[in-house]
């Protein structure tokens, strides 16, 4: 029985405690982050999300907030799983002043798409997401900032084209694309095959089951197949095990090019050595040597406010895309501040500084990040922004750059993008806007 | 379970009024239907009540199983998703077909799915038979992944659902999902427990306790063992259904692994096998105590630790609650109930 | 058609044998418990991922290597027989479903545990095993596969001559065969769980160094488990020949149906098969290759 009254009373004072309070904050701008710190993807999550927290650390300390708005937030564990992700944004979407959410994760972004819609407010999808969300026509709320799954693509084959010696000698040659068997991994498929038929190399594509332990017979397939190139389109354990693999089967590293999901420091520290001389796409750069990062580590770390609990990372890939995300979202803020005023700016003001949310080199320095990433031009119908991209080389200890910033295709990609959004305005009766103000 | 008829002691000449028995249900109706629509709020709806319903409704499916008739499985992940994606075909391919008809012909095709990989129970038992629902479980989500035709060609394989529209009446809010949600489990687990009240309910039991004796007296096994399988993959279809239109409306393959087959197990042995009431105590304590705890744990300790670690505490805790809960009180938290509500109740009654 | 590529052929096949004895090694665990206690233990997964975790930490910190295999012994031995002790004795008369949701439980906790203790970080695992591709007559062979494949094999080999010529293998064999009969002959059942336990904390420490040094080591590592049952379906739950046959079975198996099967239905079969496999075979022989009887406590 006083088991059962313990249970009871307890229950009560979680229920209210559930209830939650929300008190109204003037000059405060939220940044509720759907944060996975645990579970089969936690290294990417902690430095990623650390990275983050550290810029708007540093915006705080070091500027006093964006026209002297304070930077706030408030994280929830997702484990990367959706429904946690959902009752996360359903738990902190009351809270005033959220500028935009920020998931990283594939599969919380498409079941947020249909939500932030309604509430109005951005999301954003750095390097990844759903691709069709660049047409902003269609996808008024959903930013896949810098780089979608078909520029990463297309990155990765002009990058092959310039170590091959020209886009003109790809012809005949074979690429063989080691995916993870999951949506995500299926996703750039017909890219791959449209990308062949426009440069004239032939595309085997070969899955991994989900988790990706075991990747022999795989391997032993690529070895019979003798392709010029691997691309790896990994995810978790898949990448470290593909490298080990290939060493195991003699395929050379250095002829591997991982994706943007198959690219820090904790997909090939698990390999060893069977890492050194693999390359992989980047659409921001590695080090601590950008003014930023050297703010970051004077103003936060030495503070004790970073959020890293192991300092060597600072400086990581997950912990540079977090920083350069903290950038872009800060710089829209701004951008929209000139326009609406410097207060707590509504999702929908947000909204449209990302529409305007343009860096280019110089602006990029003037912050502090040059080198860091290339350039950014987002506009009210392409939420990409024309990221360009990089590929940095492992040495055994870092990441090195070896390619200079290379620009996707993306006249030829397009026509498929708004085919595609198109489909989704008609299925689910959008209407397709005609300019940034509708 | 022990069904040995006990004998009470004489009810005293002045006994007081007593509680009849179809009373509780309409009670809890009553609250769910009237009461909490005019309290909770739409996070409420949205991110607790609506997960509730469709993580019952499984249970319930997986406890006529595995409480009830005995078969252990360990796939009912699978049987969700071929709800979820089947109503998604079936809504999207069939023009005009009303949406409860889709959700019923959804029902129908994991049954199907239920039945071929429930055949193996004609010859295996424990721990065998759960392997093989691991095969359902692994081949069901590699299926949907890998042919387009189910998630329409989607070049990401993730779905969105469509809205629920009941003849031209639109369920959009929050509190209008959850009356939708309510309705279809209360429908169902109603008629779950008229099934489990008949004589192949009670042959349910029979063949789990001991399937030879139950042949000697004549119980047909292999089609009682069929339709066990058959009705719980309807009903764990209708909750998969439940789980992708209503509550994340999204549909994708990984959100139906295996995690979320071991948790619907888990609510129902810790709700208490072969019981009604257990599937929604059980699923009540799983999707509500994560919560709680993640509540608490920043209330306590702030932002000492990240929402890594207070993650990491609450695995344990569920961890240790299961292990204690098989320790303490094998028969789930139904027996518990039992214990504080009905404490001259006989053992074993058949009460929900 | 193009000839029959034999050496490709050879080359499936060997690997997927090296990697079934890999499977046998993580399923032998399982057959030690299962044979004393009739206990399926689902958290020899979350063991192994302990075990490696805690080796490869106490390494990054500078223990040396054989110091640090000793201590992480030492931990194995003492959460086998706190598993035994604060989980198992407490539910020795329970059903075997009750059992499996307990140990079920127990890797949630021991998998919390671990990743609190030395964080969740992906680590590298270096035994000191080269993998450098070794080619017999145009046949690859990975020279990590054949060094992990002898060490597994060697395990084996130790047990099963445990198992047959000392005391305590002998009266493990009467505890799995006949529990009161045992007991009347006065064999001390608490002490023999307690050590049975500790055995399997030494298979877990094994394999997890192994895989560890496989796939790296990280949560996923305890995912091997979800491999080593059906290895057990087709060799019997409670035979460790089965379990290396059954290994070697299913290895082989699923590597050649994802080089020579997969690509008729797009590839990825390798996570079913198995299981399909298995379950077929049990179709027909519902006892598996050499277990006893059907899994069932009276």
């Amino acid at each position: 029985m006083t088991f059962t009254r313990k249970l009871k009373t307890a229950l009560l004072a979680g229920a209210l405690a559930l209830a939650g309070t929300q008190a109204a904050q003037a000059d405060e701008q939220f940044f509720p982050l759907q944060s996975y710190r645990v579970g089969p993807y936690a290294a990417g999550g902690t430095g990623f999300f650390g990275g983050f927290i550290d810029y708007l650390n540093l915006v705080n300390t070091r500027d006093g907030g964006v026209g002297g708005v304070k930077l706030t937030w408030e994280e929830g564990e997702t484990q990367y799983e959706v429904e946690r992700g959902v009752e996360v944004y359903e738990r902190l979407k009351t809270k005033p002043g959220i500028a935009t959410w920020n998931p990283l994760s594939v599969g919380i972004a498409y079941a947020l798409i249909d939500r932030v819609t309604a509430d109005k407010v951005p999301l954003l999808t750095i390097n990844h997401g759903r691709t069709d969300t660049t047409d902003g026509r269609v996808f008024k709320y959903i930013f896949p900032l810098l780089v979608n799954p078909y520029s990463e693509t297309s990155g990765i084959v002009n990058y092959i084209a310039t170590k091959v010696g020209g886009a003109d000698k790809l012809k005949g040659k074979k690429i063989v694309v080691l995916y993870h068997g999951s949506p995500y991994g299926k996703e750039t498929i017909p890219i791959y095959e449209l990308l062949a038929k426009q440069y004239g190399f032939t595309v085997q594509q070969i899955e991994v089951p989900h988790p990706g332990n075991e990747q022999q017979s795989q391997w032993l397939t690529i070895r019979r197949a003798k392709p010029d190139y691997v691309v790896l389109r990994g995810w978790g354990v898949m990448n470290p095990v593909a490298l080990k693999t290939a060493q195991k089967t003699g395929f050379p590293a250095d002829r591997i090019v991982g994706n943007i999901w198959s690219n820090s420091e904790e997909d090939v520290i698990p390999a060893g050595d069977a890492a050194k001389g693999y390359v992989a796409i980047t659409s921001v750069a590695p080090g601590t040597q950008y003014p930023v990062l050297q703010d970051i580590q004077k103003t936060v770390y030495d503070a004790g406010k970073g959020n890293l609990q192991d300092k060597k990372r600072i400086g990581s890939v997950y912990h540079n895309l977090g920083v350069l995300n903290g950038i872009l979202n800060v710089e829209a803020i701004r951008i929209a501040q000139a326009k609406f005023g410097k207060r707590t700016l509504t999702g929908d003001e947000v909204r449209w500084g990302l529409e305007n949310l343009k860096i280019d080199e110089a602006r990029a320095a003037a912050l502090g990040a040059k080198g860091l990433f290339h350039s950014i031009n987002v506009t009210w119908d392409n939420h990409e922004g024309d990221g360009r991209v990089a590929f940095q080389q492992w040495d055994g200890g870092k990441w090195n750059v070896v390619s200079d910033w290379i620009a996707p295709d993306w006249k030829l990609l397009r026509p498929v993008i708004e085919k595609s959004s198109l489909a989704y305005a008609k299925e689910k009766n959008v209407k397709v806007r005609k300019s940034i103000d509708d | 379970m022990n069904t040995a008829v006990t004998s009470l002691p004489a009810r005293p000449a002045t006994a007081a009024w007593r509680w009849p028995a179809w009373a509780t249900p309409l009670a809890w109706l009553a609250i769910a239907y009237i009461a909490v629509p005019l309290v909770a709020t739409d996070y409420w709806f949205d991110a607790i009540l609506i997960p509730f319903l469709a993580l019952s409704l499984a249970a319930v499916g997986l406890n006529l199983l595995t409480g009830y008739a005995g078969q252990l499985s360990l796939g009912s992940a699978a049987f969700m998703a071929v709800g979820a994606f089947a109503a998604y075909n079936f809504n999207l391919r069939v023009p005009g077909l009303p949406l409860p008809v889709s959700i019923v012909l959804a029902g129908l095709a994991a049954t199907a799915v239920g039945v071929v990989f429930g055949l193996p129970s004609l010859r295996l038992r424990g721990f065998y038979l759960a392997v093989s629902t691991l095969a359902a479980q692994f081949f069901v989500q590699w299926a949907l992944t890998k042919f387009g035709w189910f998630s329409n060609h989607n070049a990401s394989g993730v779905i969105d659902t469509p809205p629920l529209a009941v003849a031209g009446f639109v369920f959009d809010t929050p509190a209008l999902r959850y009356l939708f949600a309510l309705t279809i489990v209360t429908v169902l687990t109603a008629l779950v427990w008229r099934l489990v009240n008949t004589p192949t309910g009670h042959h349910f039991v029979a063949i789990r306790d001991h399937e030879l004796a139950a042949r000697v007296t004549g119980v047909p096994v292999l089609r009682t063992k069929l339709l066990a399988f058959a009705v719980s993959s309807f009903v764990i279809g209708v909750a998969g259904v439940l789980w992708g239109f209503v509550y994340l409306r999204t549909v994708e393959p990984a959100g139906f692994n295996l995690d979320r087959s071991f948790q619907i197990l888990f609510i129902v042995i810790i709700g208490g096998l072969a019981t009604i009431r257990g599937a929604f105590l059980g699923a009540a304590l799983i999707v509500v105590f994560p919560l709680l705890l993640s509540r608490l744990g920043s209330f306590l300790f702030g932002n000492w630790f990240d929402s890594g670690v207070l993650d990491l505490s609450q695995r344990i805790v569920l961890g240790v609650l299961i292990v204690a809960f098989l320790i303490a009180e094998p028969q789930g938290l139904a027996a518990l109930w039992r214990r504080a509500f009905h404490p001259l109740s006989r053992s074993g009654d058949s009460t929900p | 058609m193009e000839a029959f590529d034999f050496a490709f052929f050879a080359e499936v096949l060997l690997g997927g044998l090296l990697s079934g004895v890999m499977y046998a090694l993580v399923a032998i665990g399982f057959v030690l418990i299962y044979k004393t206690s009739g206990v399926l233990n689902f958290a020899q997964g979350a063991q192994l991922l302990f075990a490696a975790l805690t080796f490869v930490s106490l390494v990054e910190r500078g223990v040396p290597f054989a110091l640090a295999l000793g201590l992480t012994f030492a931990l194995m031995l003492l959460l086998g027989l706190v598993i035994e002790r604060a989980v198992l004795r407490p539910l020795v008369n329970q059903p075997p479903i009750t059992l499996f949701m307990a140990t079920l439980g127990l890797s949630y906790v021991i998998e919390g545990v671990a990743q609190l203790l030395w964080g969740t970080q992906v680590h590298e695992l270096d035994l000191g095993l080269a993998d450098t591709p070794l080619e017999f007559a145009g046949v690859l062979v990975s020279s990590f596969d054949l060094a992990a494949a002898g060490i597994a094999a060697l395990m084996v080999a130790l047990l099963s001559a445990f198992f047959r010529f000392t005391r305590t293998g002998l009266a493990f064999r009467a505890v799995a065969d006949d529990t009161f009969a045992a007991l009347a002959v006065g064999l001390r059942l608490p002490r023999i769980w307690a050590t049975v336990w500790a055995a399997a904390g030494v298979i877990a420490l094994v394999a997890g160094l192994l895989w560890g040094a496989r796939l790296g080591v990280q949560f996923s590592l305890s995912l091997v488990v979800l491999k080593a049952l059906p290895v057990l379906v087709l060799g019997g739950f409670d035979s460790i020949l089965g379990a290396i046959v059954g290994g070697l079975v299913v290895g082989a198996l699923e590597k050649l149906a994802e080089v020579y099967l997969g690509p008729f239905v797009g590839g990825g079969i390798e996570g079913w098969f198995a299981y399909v496999a298995a379950l077929a075979f049990l179709l027909v022989k519902p006892g598996g290759l050499f277990g006893q009887r059907l899994v069932e406590r009276a």
